[in-house]
């Protein structure tokens, strides 16, 4: 099975991600570099899953889907509540608190 | 469908696994009143506002009689094949979060009623995150522990953020919701890194198949690396503390009490399961990551703690810097694993008492200053001695001063690292007293200006402290009292390691 390729998919999947969350100013980007992340995850999981001929693999890649919905549907909350208050969902700006 | 993939898995007939009620039954006591508290909200309103609060307790209460009756019974149980074990630590751990969960109820009652803040779905969403902390407590599978993360951190997220229009609330809430999910899709990618390595979701086959060394020995590296990162966010070590005085900073107090003390303890208890459950065959990776993380974040928590003005903020660090000590016995789990699980989850139960009482004292104060300086705590003592006590006593409590209960719980972590008798031990043993005389300064500073300085504005109207917030100081005050001059040790006693993969 060509399971490097995966592997390989899901670790350039991963740097883009992180990438993108360390990069990005803006809000909504940086969701959905964190969805990029969890997307490398499910590849991995369904890949050493069907390596090994073990459904853990999959099941736990439904959690994951199901779990990062309800996580980026609370992110979107609180950008949308931000963007309210605020007029912008501009990272750099949010410094009211430093120290 | 199902008939679809079986055979790519190689599936068998589906058995029903049996299921024991007696050990879900905490899990399920919580489940059924965060139901029922949702439900009353959604059919009553107005009405349902007086009753959220007292039967919020009422359940967390009620949740403590089944983990009683399962510490009584003293057999320990275990489900689906090993993926939730209730053993005497987890029942431990569970209390601790059940009691903890209802001391924030009583922090919580007025502050949040008072405040024109929306109730019903506070406490709603706290009993569910009290739900994924004590299902963490039992968690010994990647899948649940990964479930029992969520579901604890989710609803923090919303809480930090409570207070809707205060621009500093969404703040607070915003950094912990980037960098809680962030280190949650990391610590994901490192356990699916581990299911390749082992094939297996469970600890315990995971630990069987890590011990012995493969060609994929790369992925197991990178994958522990990357699961402890992603936990050393929930904790707040340094260098991944960032979010931490920000978000305690801008949430509502209550809640950063929840967030300091509950949050931080299950992922302390996500870590001990993963350590000594899954990890503990390749101590040569995870202990050298321990002792980095245990230093780095009890010199810099303490460091940073000695420059803020803001009590929630120094609270912030000097809880980065305790994160440091909780850490400390893990760094030699592989050559003492009984002492480190000891000195780890009594220095979590007694983290717990005197933190929520220190942020129960700062509820009380601003009651009346409206404010958290540092400088506006000076001169409390001729207005307000019975509060100035019990903030002594938490303070020298966080800072080790016998015979309070946080002397206990840096006895057992200098123990855990001076027993291990290797070199990088003695060495972490030495960073733990220099750190506690370092942060015996900002505590014994604020003691002082208590004590023997004025107050700044000659104001000397007594606190006004309501009923529950008076219950919860008592109750966390006797506790870390209690904890410290108690003989015989009530926690480290039940701590085995070879116990916790329930056989």
């Amino acid at each position: 099975m060509l399971l490097n390729q995966f592997l390989l998919l899901s670790a350039v999947l991963f740097c883009i991600g992180v990438y993108g969350v360390l990069a990005r100013k803006n809000g909504v980007l940086v969701l959905m570099s964190i969805e990029l992340i969890l997307n490398a995850v499910n590849i991995n999981l369904v890949a050493f899953g069907a390596l090994t001929d073990n459904v853990a693999g999959a099941v736990f890649a439904l959690f994951t889907i199901a779990v990062a919905a309800a996580e980026v549907g609370i992110g979107l909350a609180i950008v949308l509540l931000i963007y309210r208050n605020r007029r912008s969902i501009d990272l750099s700006e949010i410094d009211l608190m430093k120290g | 469908m199902l008939a679809g993939i079986a055979p790519l898995f190689g599936a068998t007939e589906f058995v029903r696994p049996a299921i024991d009620w007696h050990a879900a039954a905490p899990e399920l006591t919580l489940l059924g009143f965060g139901a029922l508290i949702t439900m009353i909200d959604i059919g009553w309103l107005e009405r349902a506002r007086r009753i959220a609060a007292p039967l919020t307790s009422l359940a967390l209460l009620v949740t403590l009689v089944p983990i009683i009756t399962l510490a009584l019974d003293g057999n320990d149980r275990s489900m689906f094949h090993g993926g939730f074990v209730v053993d005497d630590y987890s029942l431990i751990m569970k209390a601790t979060f059940v009691l903890a969960g209802y001391v924030v109820v009583l922090m919580s009652t007025n502050y949040i009623a008072e405040g024109d803040y929306w109730e019903n779905e506070y406490y709603g969403l706290l009993l569910s995150s009290i739900l994924g902390m004590i299902l963490m407590a039992s968690a010994r599978d990647l899948i649940s522990i990964f479930v029992a993360l969520e579901l604890l951190s989710i609803p923090a997220y919303m809480l930090a953020t409570w207070r809707k229009r205060d621009l500093k609330s969404n703040e607070a809430g915003l950094k912990y919701y980037l960098m809680g999910v962030f280190a949650s899709a990391v610590m994901l990618y490192g356990m699916s890194l581990l299911y390749g390595a082992s094939g297996s979701t469970l600890l315990v086959d995971i630990n069987d198949a890590i011990s012995v060394a493969t060609t994929l020995d790369a992925v197991v590296v990178i994958g522990i690396i990357f699961v402890v990162v992603g936990f050393a966010f929930k904790v707040s070590a340094f260098p991944f503390h960032t979010w931490a005085p920000d978000t305690y900073e801008g949430s509502p107090t209550p809640v950063t009490a929840f967030i300091s003390v509950a949050s931080k303890a299950a992922g302390f208890v996500a870590l001990l399961n993963l350590l000594f459950v899954g990890f503990l065959g390749r101590d040569d990776i995870f202990e050298p990551l321990m002792w980095a993380l245990a230093a780095a974040s009890m010199t810099a928590g303490n460091l940073m703690a000695l420059r803020q003005t803001n009590i929630v903020r120094l609270l912030a660090y000097s809880g980065v810097a305790q994160a440091g000590y909780m850490l400390a016995p893990l760094a030699v789990a592989g050559t003492v694993p009984d002492k480190a699980l000891t000195a780890s989850v009594t220095y979590l139960v007694i983290y717990a008492a005197m933190n929520l009482g220190a942020f129960a004292v700062v509820i009380a104060v601003a009651r009346k200053t409206r404010s958290a300086k540092i400088s506006d705590y000076r001169g409390l003592f001729h207005y307000a001695p019975g509060l100035t006590v019990a903030m002594t006593i938490f303070l020298f409590s966080l800072a080790g001063i016998p015979p309070l209960g946080g002397w206990l719980a840096k006895f057992r972590v200098m123990e855990a690292v001076i027993e291990a008798d290797t070199a990088s031990g003695l060495v972490l043993g030495i960073f733990v007293a220099v750190n506690s005389v370092i942060a015996l300064y900002y505590y014994a500073r604020i003691g002082f200006g208590m004590w023997a300085e004025d107050a700044p504005d000659g104001d000397l109207t007594p606190v006004n402290v309501p009923l529950s917030l008076g219950v919860a100081l008592t109750l966390t005050a006797l506790i870390t009292i209690a904890m410290g001059v108690v003989p015989g040790d009530v926690v480290g006693r039940f701590t085995e390691v070879s116990l916790l993969a329930g056989g």
